[in-house]
Parts: structure tokens; C-alpha cells; sequence
């Protein structure tokens, strides 16, 4: 191999670890107690300390490994810790008690998955109701994007009307404007319409999206006109043709808008963190950032939500990477 | 009607979501295919629109002609009609600076750091994401293997949400956090680095470029994998290196890709807002405060709600990413006119 192919596959290779590698960190750490992220330097793998049962304690007792003071090392649990002394049981027989200093102590550690970071937010801190808000968002938006763009596109691709080239510019003209200069007046909109603190609230102003109508637009137009003639002169009706023509016809351009629309909303959080205020109604994003906000971080907490708020959209990339990569590489537009 | 897309006979599932899609697309039909003989062929296209161009409508068009009305008003009520027409006062108040250059000189010192500061992060945020964008690219493009799981691995920042690639990377940037584990074991002192304004910039600028390559590495690479390789043979046999023939060859051919990420990459940077807040809540200070982060305090997150002067920076803003696209547009347009 050449030198270059050599630098070249260093380059990748910084490249996986670089934008892998917090992903990977993020996970293994997500599976730490909060004491283990509490330790530096941190380990890789996450290890607690192994806990045992001991007759006549109610409680798991911490177990370490213990230096005497002949030299013989015993594995003790302990049982309570004052001070600088603590007091220690064999867990084999346990009614001597056994002091030792704190410094004649090692954790004995094991590798242990707290899955209780994953479990505890879902149950006691709301975030089932906002993976639920989540994914009633993004499969109703992405439904109504679709219809709504893939009808539009139709009609600017399939008809020919005045006033067609207009319309067209208006929505691509859109593509422009940021987002913070409707902030306020559709918040107002809302408002008036009453669906602030309302999920339709955020899954309707959003719809209409230009890369949408642009993306299926330049698609449709490379349908033969021939088939809607044909169709037409069989009877059917233009809503016919539209579905069952065209609509079939598109799949590949509605797929990547399908895809594209589920990762917009999954990810969306300035417009629902505008338009949610009641907790119960927070989608993941809005929620994730409402935890962490708060002022004691039970990071063991948000990373395990955080992890879990990246799951579906690693799923979804994992089998379909190569519709998504070839799909942007020819539409060029992202919103 | 003789064509109708036949689904195979063993795919259930299939088949049942086809049925179901086949009823609701009926159902729908109930309502508008009567219109059809109300309106006649040529204008259904009108029917097909209308839902689109309702919500596009109500939404954006509406609310941008009101945000326009905003920009003039003031007051603290949320509706139009109890807002008192101030004229231009908003703006006056904006650009009352006795020194332009010096925020703490401004009647709206916020305003002008949020300009300074996405001044600062789009042009070096722009800048590293472009080169790197452009060599990973130029590596991806060269004979290796694996190539789609490498263009995968790039892109895959790209897919998380702004809120995750800020949790994430704020949980490796704490003072016990994977990267200070890693200068201490170098010797070094740790570094808080998200209470340091110098260091909260850079990782705003790095973890933007960390979260949108892959997208931009794509659009590059598409160019580059549609210059005819004959060009490169032919440079080849006349003896030119490769410095040359990357300077004669893939750079022109590659300018119209350049320009579209530049303009996409420029404009999104202006806009920037999720994962700077989650990141570092514009913080230290205002450190790192953006011009839309700030637009939403003024509007929506302080205790005095003042949409006019929310609006008015808006508008400013809007402006300024007009004439910037302008300009870049019209730059784009010369250098491609350098190759006719």
C-alpha cells in the first residue's frame, strides 16, 4: 500500500474513534451507579461494589477486602462506617464483629449493569409520558407531512396552472428564513387557535415542509405524464391517479422524507419547549433538558435517558444507513 | 382501471398495511373526488395544494407579515390589537451604542454580544466544517475499502438530536469528566472547561462541527465521485501531480458542492440554538450566547416578555442572513464564471 493509503486509513480510523467513541462512552456510562461516576479516574467498564447477604441484617452489606494485622487478607462485609473505624462482620459467621480502619479496606467490585438508571426515571420521573409524547408526535407529524408535502408536490409537478411558479418560490423562498423571525407570531397563532399546551401544537405548523414539497416535487416530475393520461382516459379521478399512481410510484422520495421527517421531530426542541409548558406534555427533548436543567444533576439519570432518547434513531439508522446516506447525497437539502 | 400495485401474497403485514392504506386513501377520496366535478381537472391542482399552502399559510407566511408588525410595536400584551404602534422605537433601542464595537456600551448589551459572539462561532464554525468536510470527503473518494460503513460512521453525529450530542459532550467536558481523566493522566491540570469563556467557545464551535459533518461529508463526496476519472487520467499522462490536478481539476469542478455547503452551513450557523442552550445556556455569562438564544429570552424566557423588541431582532437578523446569502451567492457565481 501506498503512504497515502496508509495516512488515509489513520485518518478513518481517528475519524470512528472520534465520532464513535463518545457514543460508546456515553453508554458504558449510562450503566454506572451514581457512586461509580462519582470516581476518578473513571474505569471503562462499569463496576460496583459487590454486596452480600447477611443473616441477621436486614440490608445488602458492602463487601471488602480487608488487611489485618498479622498480614492475612479477609474478605468482610461491613456493616456500618464511623469515623475513621469500621465496623466489619464475616459474613460465614456472623456474630463476631470485627473493627478495622478505614485505610485496611478495598471495595471488592464486580461488573454490574444498574439498569435501575433506566428503570427509576421511567417510572418516577415522567419520562414514559414523554417517550410517549415523543412517539405520538413523530408518527402523527410524519404522516401528515407526508400526505400534505406528497399533494402539494403533485399539484406543482402534474398540473399546470397560473399562479404555479409562484406558489412554488413562496414555499422554496421559506427554505431561507430563519426560524426565530416567527417565533413569537406563531406563538400567537397558537395561542388564538388554543392549542398551546397541546401536542397538535407541535405537530401541525411544522408540516408544511419546503425540502418536503421540494424533495417529492423533483421526483413526481420525472413520472411520465403518459401514465396520469392513460389513467384518465380509463375514468379514473385525479384523487386516483394521485394514489394510486403516483403515490406508489414515489416510494423511494417518500421514504427519505419519511425518513427525514422522523428524525425533524424526534429531534425538534425550540418549538416545543416554546409551545409545552405542563410537564406531562414534554416530549423527550423538552424533558431531557428540563432534568438536567435542575440543580443537583443525578447524571446517572440523564445519561441513562439520554442514551434512551438516541436509541430509536440509532435503530432506525443501523438497517436503513444506506437509504439515508445515497438519499441526501441527491437531494442536497436538509431543513 | 387496469394498474393497481399487487402486493405478494405471503406478506401479510404487507398486505394488511396496503389495505389500510388503501382504505383511508378511499375515504379520503369520499370528500374530494366530488370536487373534482365541481372544479374540473385543471384546477383539482388547487385541491391537492390546498392543505400545504393552509398550513404554510397560517404558520409561516402569516406569522412572518405579523412578526414584521411586531417589530413596530410595543408594550408587553401578546396581541396585536393591545399593542401600541412605537414606530421605530424597537430598532432605535437596538442600535443605541455610543461605540459599536463595546457591547457594555450598548442600551441593548445583550443584543451586541449575541452579535459579536455568532459573528465569532459562524465564521470558525463555518471554516472548520467545510476543511474538515472537504479532506474527509477527499479520503472517503480515494480507493479504500469499507467505504459505506466509513461514510456511515461520520454521518451518524449527524442523526442524534441537539439535545443528546449536548448532554453528551457536557458529561465528557465536567472537571471529572473522559477528558480531564485524560489530562491528568498526561500530567496535566484539569480544566473547567465549560466555566472558562475562551474554552466554552471553542467546544461550542467543535461539538457543531462534531454534530454536522457527516451531512456536509456527503454532499462533498457526491461531487467529488461525479468528476469523470478520465479527467484525472488524462492529467496523469501529461505528467501532472496530484497538487496540480486537486487545484485545476476537483477544486472547480467541486465549487458548485462548496458553495452549497458553505450557503447551508452559513445559514444554519446563524440559526444555531438547541445545542448551544443545552451545552452551555450561553453561558459563562454570555459567553457563548447566540443571536436566536437571545431572541428567545427577550421573547419568551424573561420575567418582562417583550415580543416587540424580540421581534425587531428578528427582523434585523433576517436581514443580515439576506445580504450574507446575497453576497455569497453572487462571490459563488463569479468563481463559477472563472471556469467558462
Amino acid at each position: 500500500m501506498h503512504a497515502t493509503d496508509w495516512l488515509a486509513y489513520a485518518y478513518l480510523a481517528v475519524g470512528v474513534l472520534v465520532m464513535f467513541g463518545p457514543v460508546v462512552w456515553l453508554v458504558a456510562s449510562s450503566f454506572k451507579t451514581a457512586a461509580g461516576l462519582l470516581e476518578f479516574p473513571p474505569t471503562f467498564l462499569p463496576y460496583a461494589q459487590q454486596t452480600v447477604e447477611v443473616d441477621g441484617f436486614d440490608q445488602l452489606l458492602p463487601l471488602f477486602d480487608v488487611t489485618l494485622e498479622d498480614g492475612n487478607v479477609r474478605r468482610l462485609a461491613q456493616i456500618r462506617r464511623v469515623g475513621i473505624q469500621a465496623q466489619m462482620v464475616d459474613p460465614a459467621a456472623p456474630d463476631q464483629r470485627i473493627t478495622v480502619g478505614i485505610d485496611q479496606r478495598e471495595q471488592v467490585r464486580e461488573l454490574r449493569l444498574a439498569w435501575e438508571n433506566y428503570t427509576v426515571p421511567l417510572r418516577r420521573f415522567n419520562f414514559l409520558s414523554y417517550l410517549r409524547n415523543s412517539v405520538v408526535v413523530t408518527i402523527t407529524a410524519t404522516i401528515i407531512t407526508l400526505l400534505v408535502n406528497s399533494m402539494a408536490a403533485f399539484a406543482l409537478s402534474k398540473y399546470r396552472f397560473r399562479g404555479r411558479n409562484l406558489v412554488f418560490l413562496l414555499i422554496i423562498g421559506t427554505l431561507m428564513i430563519p426560524i426565530s423571525v416567527i417565533l413569537v407570531p406563531v406563538y400567537l397563532v397558537i395561542t388564538q387557535v388554543g392549542w398551546v399546551n397541546n401536542l397538535w401544537g407541535v405537530i401541525i405548523p411544522g408540516a408544511a415542509t419546503p425540502t418536503g414539497v421540494f424533495l417529492l416535487r423533483q421526483y413526481m416530475l420525472t413520472i411520465p405524464d403518459q401514465l396520469l393520461d392513460a389513467g384518465r382516459i380509463d375514468g379514473a379521478s385525479e384523487w386516483r391517479l394521485y394514489w394510486q399512481i403516483v403515490l406508489p410510484l414515489s416510494a423511494p422520495a417518500m421514504a427519505v422524507l419519511a425518513i427525514f421527517s422522523v428524525m425533524w421531530r424526534w429531534n425538534d426542541f425550540l418549538w416545543p419547549l416554546i409551545v409545552l409548558t405542563r410537564s406531562e406534555l414534554f416530549t423527550l427533548q423538552v424533558g431531557l433538558n428540563a432534568f438536567q436543567g435542575e440543580l443537583n444533576v443525578q447524571w446517572h439519570y440523564v445519561l441513562a435517558m439520554t442514551v434512551l432518547t438516541l436509541l430509536p434513531i440509532t435503530v432506525v439508522f443501523a438497517f436503513l444507513q444506506r437509504f439515508i446516506t445515497t438519499g441526501i447525497a441527491s437531494s442536497g437539502v436538509k431543513q | 382501471m387496469k394498474r393497481s400495485p399487487r402486493p405478494a401474497a405471503k406478506d401479510l403485514p404487507g398486505r394488511l398495511a396496503f389495505g389500510g392504506f388503501a382504505a383511508v386513501m378511499s375515504l379520503l377520496g369520499l370528500a374530494i373526488e366530488p370536487l373534482q366535478r365541481l372544479f374540473g381537472v385543471r384546477r383539482m391542482a388547487w385541491v391537492f395544494l390546498a392543505p400545504n399552502l393552509a398550513i404554510f399559510g397560517i404558520f409561516i407566511l402569516f406569522p412572518m407579515a405579523m412578526n414584521f408588525y411586531y417589530a413596530f410595536t410595543g408594550g408587553t400584551a401578546l396581541y396585536p390589537q393591545d399593542r401600541p404602534f412605537v414606530g421605530t422605537q424597537n430598532f432605535e433601542r437596538i442600535f443605541a451604542c455610543s461605540n459599536y464595537l463595546d457591547p457594555s456600551t450598548c442600551r441593548e448589551d445583550l443584543f451586541w454580544r449575541a452579535v459579536f459572539n455568532s459573528g465569532t462561532f459562524v465564521l470558525l464554525h463555518v471554516a472548520g466544517l467545510v476543511g474538515f468536510a472537504l479532506v474527509t470527503a477527499l479520503v472517503l473518494n480515494a480507493k479504500i475499502r469499507a467505504r459505506g460503513f466509513f461514510r456511515s460512521v461520520y454521518f451518524y453525529p449527524v442523526l442524534l438530536s441537539p439535545v443528546v450530542v449536548a448532554l453528551l459532550w457536557k458529561w465528557i467536558l465536567q472537571r471529572d469528566g473522559l477528558l480531564n481523566a485524560i489530562r491528568v493522566a498526561l500530567d496535566l491540570e484539569r480544566v473547567l472547561f465549560l466555566l472558562n469563556a475562551d474554552w466554552a467557545m471553542f467546544w461550542v464551535i467543535f461539538v457543531t462541527i462534531w454534530a454536522n459533518m457527516g451531512f456536509h461529508t456527503l454532499i462533498l463526496l457526491a461531487g467529488l465521485q461525479s468528476i469523470p476519472a478520465e479527467l484525472y487520467e488524462a492529467a496523469q499522462i501529461d505528467g501532472t501531480g496530484p497538487l496540480r490536478s486537486f487545484r485545476h481539476i476537483t477544486l472547480p469542478l467541486l465549487m458548485p458542492n462548496v458553495m452549497v455547503v458553505l450557503v447551508l452551513a452559513m445559514i444554519r450557523a446563524v440559526q444555531q440554538f438547541d445545542l448551544v442552550y443545552v451545552l452551555t445556556g450561553g453561558g459563562p455569562g454570555s459567553a457563548t450566547l447566540l443571536m436566536v438564544q437571545y431572541i428567545y429570552e427577550v421573547g419568551f424566557a424573561s420575567q418582562i416578555q417583550r415580543f416587540g423588541l424580540a421581534a425587531s431582532a428578528s427582523v434585523t437578523l433576517g436581514v443580515v442572513l439576506l445580504i450574507i446569502t446575497l453576497i455569497q451567492l453572487r462571490v459563488g457565481r463569479g468563481s463559477e464564471s472563472h471556469l467558462a
